[in-house]
């Protein structure tokens, strides 16, 4: 068994992951619930109108983090893939299809703030610009990777395959993330970068900040919900689902 | 607090519908995704404990009957 040649890392084993994704569940749904409701006190409570574009730039406490989480999602679904892939891992394929959904509700909920936000500033829900254009591919990206793996019925190809797509795919997303410097587009530049100092205020920073760290701790709760699940069924073959679902009394059998 | 009133806040200035139809939907399908995978997890594991008493039952049929509860 591959396992053998990562025993150093114990909870890369789903045997013992199950339960500690079980007892870590409850406390991102925990921050997530606090950073949430903070940052949006903030976003939509406390800070000012803007000066250009007046109430509607609110939408920004939610379209920056779920773009923010789409494009992120995708680099930890591609890295997991990978070292599945590298390693033969078990737990690396069942944590990149558990990643999956989760970023495309983000890359959906991405495109559709963002056409909400786009009618009233720009006076359009769509354009095919640059940043929506490959936000747009990276939302079929991940249905492509979900409909990939549904496709093939042995999991362990099905991973595989899935990798390969995944790994392809993240040429996607130094694509969007500096689509709004490489073309001239009708997208506004990044409003936080690594480089220079925000170019907001303060209350909206830490609004934003927040919500994006509310998405951090929801996506990482139900990934691990929807990984325990994945577990279950994968290995239902194995003896510790079989001890974890159907106790036997002991000295029996 | 920023707002006057609270139909200022759900007005918007002009941009409620664009606000509140953001905001709906995302809370909405964050509800909905962790309900959804709940309840396939509960299906999956009434699912899987089914199987297990069956084939339990199936190699040693004098033990099943007291476990079945």
């Amino acid at each position: 068994m591959s396992n053998r040649l990562i025993n150093w890392f114990k909870y890369a084993s789903p045997q013992s992951f199950y339960p500690l994704a079980g007892k870590l569940i409850p406390w991102f749904w925990a921050l997530a619930a606090v950073f949430g409701i903070a940052g949006l006190y903030i976003g939509f409570l406390v800070a000012p109108i803007d000066a250009q574009q007046g109430e509607g730039y609110r939408i920004i406490f939610l379209h920056v983090p779920t773009s923010w989480m789409s494009m992120f999602i995708y680099l930890v679904m591609a890295f997991w893939a990978g070292l599945g892939l590298a390693f033969n891992t078990r737990l690396s394929g069942m944590m990149a299809q558990a990643l999956a959904p989760t970023g495309a509700l983000m890359a959906f909920l991405s495109l559709w703030t963002g056409a909400l936000w786009g009618k009233p500033m720009w006076g359009t829900w769509w354009v095919w610009d640059a940043r929506l254009t490959s936000e747009l591919i990276l939302l079929f990206l991940y249905i492509g990777f979900i409909a990939l793996q549904a496709a093939i019925d042995d999991p362990r190809r099905a991973d595989k395959a899935g990798a390969i797509l995944a790994l392809v795919g993240v040429v996607n997303i130094p694509i969007i993330y500096f689509s709004v410097k490489w073309w001239n587009t009708l997208h506004q530049g990044a409003s936080v970068s690594l480089t220079k100092a925000p170019s907001m205020a303060q209350t909206m920073l830490w609004g934003m900040l927040l919500c994006a760290l509310a998405c951090w701790m929801y996506s990482i709760a139900v990934a691990l919900m929807r990984a325990r699940s994945i577990m279950l069924e994968r290995e239902r073959h194995t003896e510790w689902v079989r001890a974890l679902l159907d106790p036997q009394p002991a000295g029996k059998e | 607090m920023y707002w006057n009133s609270f139909s200022d806040f759900i007005a918007m200035g002009t941009h409620g519908p664009y606000v509140w139809g953001s905001f709906g939907v995302m809370a909405l399908l964050m509800i909905l995704e962790p309900w959804l995978i709940a309840r396939g997890r509960k299906g999956l594991i009434a699912r899987l404990k089914r199987q297990f008493r069956a084939e339990r039952a199936e190699r040693n049929p004098m033990d099943s009957r007291r476990s079945r509860n």
